[in-house]
């Protein structure tokens, strides 16, 4: 039977792995290919990696960076950043990689999904939205790496973006970035209520147990994670790991209806 | 010298890595003279069924396959939607496919998914098999594949389903017919049980 998938999040500045704290304070890990090394030896469900530069300098995807991650990859991949075309998608999606994601553009412009659709397949287009808690408790979207604040709403652009077609949303938690205090399930409720497709969620995640707790309420969910597959104890030491098989059975069970 | 069929669909890459670190020669074919000397063929492919199988008939592969698949029996592994263009039709499009096993594509039976999302079908499933193939020689069944497709195969013959999934309902998620083999998930990206099933097919 369907699972649902435990996805680290890698995300990539200059080139070099970092991680950041509610979208600020990059802090350098290494490089993204012994990530990516590690990650398949463990088996990984999925991968996301995101290009936090390529969208806010307005530079093209570096296709050379993205062939050899795909190249290296034994799992699904899904790629994020600088992404604004049809053809761009395509390039993309022909080095090898299974996911092309895109928020910014999609926030601004949702049509831009009916090309991309075209070229690739809508069940490989990723929209990944950044939400952020108002002062008054409301959820904002936000664009350019959580830098512009949107006039969208977010349960109208999802299912505007599901009626030009899109494979899967992931909802990321700015708010929770980084903090390893647990998703905001508040948050998943409230797009899980509005959307029809796979949906993955992003931000906040700390141990093991923030990931059993989505995926038994939730069931069929992507749970991702940055900090806790890149960092080991209170200190952050640098250490890259997975789910261990206890986990992947209780996931199993949990997964079930 | 597996020939991997290179017609702008499908991820020929990560397929031709995995033979790469295993030793098995391989090479990709974009052209009709490409596939002489192959000993067997894989055909990828990804996006809808009837782009997937434009670009085939544009490709100038398509009589030269038809008669190394047919004629010479070439052994012949369809991946997703490379898997669906070996049919006769699909739901999804309205070109013919390549006809070369007695199967339809369809679109998933939503009415029966009780879990949300529906479609498409994304994650790692479970297979079963109702008969032992050498091509699941290894094969963890319960860790199983990765999925991700809205349409699937339905095969007319119950002797040519090699293999099911659930989603929904059981719906077959590989076939063989003496030569011809497809796949509905994608061993290029499923660790060490996609390893292991192209592995065992350069051995067939």
């Amino acid at each position: 039977m369907l699972r649902s998938r435990v996805i680290p999040c890698l995300l990539v500045q200059n080139k070099g792995l970092v991680k950041t704290v509610k979208f600020k304070s990059a802090k350098y890990l290494g490089d993204p290919i012994n990530a990516v090394k590690i990650f398949n030896e463990k088996q990984v469900d999925e991968l996301m990696i995101f290009d936090i530069d390529a969208s806010v300098s307005g530079v093209a995807p570096n296709y050379q960076m993205i062939s050899h991650w795909a190249n290296e990859s034994r799992m699904p991949l899904c790629y994020g950043g600088g992404v604004k075309s049809a053809e761009q998608a395509l390039k993309i999606i022909k080095l090898g990689v299974e996911k092309v994601a895109l928020s910014s553009e999609v926030i601004n412009d949702p049509n831009i999904l009916v090309d991309i659709g075209a070229a690739v397949g809508k069940q490989s287009i990723v929209v990944v939205l950044d939400v952020k808690k108002s002062m008054f408790g409301r959820y904002e979207l936000y664009t350019l790496n959580g830098k512009k604040k949107s006039n969208k709403k977010i349960v109208q652009l999802i299912s505007e973006i599901e009626k030009i077609g899109v494979g899967e949303i992931v909802i990321n938690c700015i708010d929770n970035d980084g903090t390893m205090k647990g998703y905001d399930l508040n948050l998943v409720r409230l797009v899980r209520d509005c959307s029809n497709v796979p949906l993955t969620v992003l931000g906040g995640a700390g141990s093991h147990d923030d990931l059993l707790q989505l995926i038994a309420e939730f069931k069929i969910i992507g749970a991702a994670a940055g900090s806790l597959f890149v960092f080991k104890g209170v200190y952050k030491a640098v250490l890259i790991s997975y789910i261990p098989q206890a986990v992947r059975a209780l996931i199993q069970t949990i997964s079930k209806l | 010298m597996i020939a991997i069929i290179d017609y702008g669909s499908g991820n020929i890459n990560a397929i031709k890595n995995i033979y790469r670190k295993n030793n098995i020669a391989c090479k990709f074919a974009t052209k009709a003279q490409d596939l002489v000397g192959a000993t067997k063929i894989i055909l990828p492919g990804v996006g809808a069924f009837d782009s997937a199988m434009s670009n085939l008939n544009r490709s100038g592969m398509r009589e030269a396959l038809d008669s190394a698949v047919l004629e010479d029996k070439l052994p012949v592994l369809g991946v997703c939607v490379g898997m669906h263009i070996m049919t006769l039709n699909s739901e999804e499009g309205e070109l013919a496919g390549l006809g070369w096993i007695n199967a339809e594509v369809k679109l998933l039976d939503v009415e029966r998914i009780a879990q949300k999302p529906k479609i498409p079908h994304m994650g790692w499933n479970s297979i079963e098999t109702p008969t032992e193939h050498p091509l699941f020689n290894g094969i963890d069944k319960e860790l199983g594949f990765y999925f991700l497709h809205s349409y699937y195969v339905h095969c007319q013959r119950q002797h040519d389903i090699m293999a099911t999934a659930q989603y929904g309902k059981q719906f077959h998620c590989a076939f063989n017919r003496e030569n011809i083999f497809g796949v509905q998930f994608h061993p290029e990206k499923s660790h060490s049980n996609g390893i292991d099933l192209f592995n065992n097919f350069s051995e067939l």
